[in-house]
């Protein structure tokens, strides 16, 4: 078990009070807070080792490289990938960019299902939306399921059904909701559309999971993993494609410039060994430290740790919120199906009101779509408030957030 | 660090009231002129307005009846609200500027025709939380489309504010 009051001290921004109260940091799944060892690595290596990579005799210019390279192999290690299938990128957005453009538009045809599900964050929609007309093949989501026990899971006999056409050739599932927290079955359903066609590759979103669950690239059965730098405590202007070198070396690349090639002449251009061939023009070297300092944070923490702090957490969070009444909470309602992204709707109250009313108390919590607008138009709502915990958040703060919620009721029961 | 305005100057009585007992708001208008769609995709805020438009040969075209429905913040709906009661019995080119002058209202840029906004004076402090000024002119800027609308002869119209 870690301990919080420890891990709190690592995050300077904790010490600083918004009007006038205490910062009580529920927005995590948005953005997470750094600690001092992340902003620390950045600076040294601004002080002492910048230079640009992979160019360049001087010893700064090696040191840089080193640098980058170093933080290359954590983020490999820390998700269980080879060093050569880790992509470093601008963020998980950017990475499911470079699949859907590399990957989906040349894998994919007529006749393919790229399979999906209504659960996705719109960087898991978009990409693939954009090149669908010209790749020509056929989108598909796996129904979420909106009432019952089984409320805010994937629909995993739908998911069957269309599995069971063989003509699955995609299947990109986030493993981790963002808005209502469900952990879905990814190693599951990857061997099933593998099964049923030896040629599917499987694409995870990793971009809630990687941060707060502990991460194995080959036990998710995944190809490609997307997930991005500041939602794991380190810097923004980072994020990760992680997948298997070998398909990726099939890949055409994304973007052109510097550092992706081999060689360039004006008639052609032949390209450099992945993953640098996915990596054009000079890439975000600091940046790239800061994820190597957070991850040895979060390694330091261990991802059992991260994880048993939230499920604990979430055992305070879930009871409490639904004996609020008038309060019902979206997604899961068992700490082991989900993790500590947590929405909910206060009836007669509209999330953006809540929000301003209870950032006055200090509270930071996130009103909106969450970038996930097909799945809160199916919780029956255009917006929903969502509280969602990190390693430095307290059982205590649940009782802020508690009391936050019924503040706002009162002052618009006034 | 910028000195934090008070709550109240965001919800004023007056903006709570409108949003427990919102003025015109209704799903429908028989019959009516125009109907538009309004969404602030950012925070999910949606409404629809509708709009009869009361002319005769003789006089300018005036607001006959407007009513909205919606999904949206308190803000967002009691503002609606008050701008329908501001507008009705206007002529449109009457309407439209008393939309501006509510606009410049709400962007600091100085108050015109508070005697004419009626309740909608009352948003002035919104301005102070930035991040709640589309908010409150989304009910205005889905008015001005449909007076738009209206005088290019046409009947629907969608919008989705950035």
């Amino acid at each position: 078990m870690l301990d919080v009051e420890t891990v709190r001290k690592d995050f300077p921004i904790l010490e600083r009070q918004v009007h006038g109260r205490p910062l009580v940091y529920l927005d995590s799944a948005a953005t997470s807070q750094k600690p001092q060892a992340v902003l620390d690595a950045m600076d040294r290596y601004y002080e002492q080792s910048n230079a640009n990579v992979h160019r360049g005799v001087h010893a700064l210019a090696e040191e840089a490289t080193e640098a980058y390279e170093h933080a290359r192999g954590k983020v490999a290690r820390f998700v269980g990938a080879d060093p050569r299938g880790v992509v470093f990128t601008k963020n998980a957005t950017e990475a499911f960019n470079v699949l859907a453009y590399s990957l989906a538009a040349n894998r994919l045809g007529d006749g393919d299902i790229l399979l999906s599900t209504q659960m996705e964050h719109h960087a898991n929609l978009v990409p693939w939306q954009l090149v669908q007309p010209r790749a020509g093949f056929e989108i598909r989501y796996i129904p979420v399921i909106t009432a019952g026990p089984e409320a805010g899971t994937l629909d995993l006999d739908a998911f069957d059904e269309i599995v069971a056409t063989g003509r699955v050739k995609l299947l990109t599932v986030t493993a981790m909701s963002n808005v209502v927290g469900t952990i879905n079955p990814v190693a599951q359903m990857a061997a099933r559309v593998r099964n049923a066609n030896a040629e599917a590759v499987v694409v995870v979103d990793g971009a809630q999971s990687v941060p707060h669950l502990p991460t194995d690239l080959l036990a998710l059965e995944a190809d490609f993993l997307c997930f991005s730098g500041h939602k794991m405590l380190g810097p923004t202007g980072i994020g990760v494609l992680a997948g298997k070198p070998e398909l990726l070396d099939d890949m055409p690349p994304f973007l052109g410039g510097g550092e992706m090639i081999a060689n360039v002449t004006l008639e052609g251009t032949t390209f450099n060994e992945v993953p640098y061939k996915f990596e054009a023009g000079t890439p975000p070297i600091a940046e790239a430290v800061g994820l190597g300092a957070a991850v040895d944070y979060l390694s330091a923490l261990g991802m059992d740790a991260v994880r048993a702090h939230e499920v604990a957490l979430l055992e305070h969070v879930l009871p409490a919120l639904n004996s609020v009444e008038g309060v019902t909470v979206h997604g899961p309602a068992e700490p082991s199906g989900r993790g500590a992204a947590v929405s909910f709707a206060v009836e007669g109250l509209h999330p953006h009101d809540i929000g301003t009313i209870m950032d006055r108390e200090g509270v930071a919590v996130r009103a909106g779509h969450h970038c996930a607008k097909p799945l809160v138009r199916l919780l029956g709502s255009a917006a929903t408030t969502r509280a969602s915990f990190y390693v430095y958040n307290t059982v205590d703060e649940v009782q802020v957030l508690i009391d936050a919620i019924e503040a706002t009721k009162r002052f618009f029961a006034r | 660090m910028s000195s934090t305005p008070n709550l109240d100057d965001l919800y004023q009585e007056i903006i709570l009231d409108h949003y427990r007992k919102p003025r015109h708001r209704a799903a429908e208008l028989v019959p009516h002129d125009v109907h538009v769609h309004h969404a602030n995709p950012l925070c999910g805020d949606e409404l629809d307005l509708r709009l009869r438009v009361d002319s005769t040969d003789s006089s300018a075209p005036r607001v006959g009846e407007v009513v909205y429905d919606g999904d949206g913040c308190s803000i967002s709906m009691a503002s609606a609200s008050a701008m329908t009661e501001a507008v009705t019995g206007r002529e449109l080119a009457d309407a439209d500027d008393l939309g501006e002058a509510f606009r410049l209202m709400m962007h600091g840029e100085g108050l015109k025709r508070e005697d004419d906004l009626l309740d909608g004076v009352a948003f002035q402090g919104v301005a102070k939380f930035p991040v709640r000024v589309k908010c409150a002119l989304l009910g205005w800027m889905a008015l001005k489309d449909a007076i738009s609308t209206y005088r290019a002869g046409n009947q629907e119209h969608r919008v989705t504010h950035d």
